[in-house]
């Protein structure tokens, strides 16, 4: 049972998250999940102020049910697909100790750093503004390119989309730059 | 009822990130480090599943399951939104390490400090909605 309450390999994880895509298909619909971001905007009321929030967001909620079994499916994966005698988050050495000079704790089987989540730290204001920021920078950026790993990295390149490619390179350009460049002067 | 089958994709979805640890603060870091194969043969392998998939649906003109055609919109066609829109997501995925399916898939998992993540790409969508018609698509 270690196989299964420990990392899962790659290839099996893959596997299933392109069967996700597929189904989804099958079922008549597109994978995406920042989509849910505008639908929740528009729930909140924002198409008081926007016209792009103006649309029916009821036929979404089918994207809504997905989010809702996301959400359950963490549950379930951490509460009982886990075991704490098994190790999990295995890192390169070289990673750990990377971030250990970036006052990042190791993961010792957990999937965020304390440093980033645990009650304390977002007491901080600085890791407050990091979390808000780094949100922001997330629904702002999906929403402008129309999509987010699911949507552009798994369903548009999966469709042979040139648009998808293209926002994948750019997903990859910003995330190269904030992990080499602005990451360390952030944290240090 | 309808909505018990999208639960229940959701459900494995949820599942499948948070054992793959694509969910991981952690393996996103690693990922653009290039220090672990695991995130781009997760991503690859999907991709990869995706295409010959998606392949196999057109022609075999496989109808969906309220027997309608399978019809995949194409995407818009553009490159100043796309690129730098992806620019402005990857700055955030290599900060917070998550993009907007495990933000949800966290908050699930317990982690409240994620829901901190959430406000922020809520109010990063309602922005992107009040400056949509200023910005270069």
């Amino acid at each position: 049972m270690d196989i299964f309450y420990g990392t899962w390999p790659w290839y099996v994880s893959g596997f299933l998250i392109g069967s996700v895509m597929l189904l989804l298909v099958y079922f008549g619909k597109t994978f995406g999940m920042s989509s849910n971001l505008r639908t929740m905007c528009t729930i909140l009321g924002a198409g008081k102020t926007s016209d792009f929030f103006r649309f029916d967001w009821k036929a979404q909620r089918w994207n809504l049910a997905v989010v809702l079994g996301a959400m359950l499916g963490g549950f379930i994966a951490v509460t009982y697909l886990s075991d704490p005698n098994v190790p999990t988050v295995m890192l390169n050495p070289t990673t750990v100790t990377e971030l250990q000079q970036m006052h990042i704790d190791a993961p010792d089987g957990k999937l965020i750093p304390d440093a980033l989540s645990s009650a304390d730290a977002i007491q901080s204001p600085k890791v407050l503004a990091i979390l808000l920021i780094g949100g922001l920078l997330v629904g702002f950026g999906t929403r402008y390119a129309g999509g987010c790993t699911s949507g552009h990295a798994i369903t548009g390149l999966s469709n042979l989309q040139l648009p998808s490619l293209i926002a994948v390179i750019g997903f990859f350009i910003g995330g190269l730059l904030m992990s080499w460049i602005l990451l360390p002067l952030i944290l240090k | 009822m309808k909505f018990i089958k999208y639960i229940l994709v959701g459900l494995l979805f949820g599942i499948v990130l948070t054992k793959s640890e694509a969910v991981s603060w952690y393996r996103i870091y690693e990922m653009f480090h290039f220090q672990s194969f695991h995130m781009f043969g997760i991503i690859g392998t999907a991709v990869f599943v995706g295409v010959i998939g998606l392949q196999l649906f057109k022609r075999s003109k496989l109808k969906d399951i309220d027997g309608q055609p399978i019809i995949l919109a194409d995407k818009e066609k553009g490159f100043t939104r796309y690129l730098i829109g992806g620019l402005l997501f990857g700055l955030g995925w290599g900060l917070v390490g998550t993009c907007p399916g495990p933000i949800f898939i966290l908050i699930g998992a317990g982690f409240w400090g994620i829901g901190i993540v959430l406000i922020g790409a809520l109010l990063g969508t309602y922005l992107y909605g009040l400056l949509k018609n200023k910005l270069p698509h």
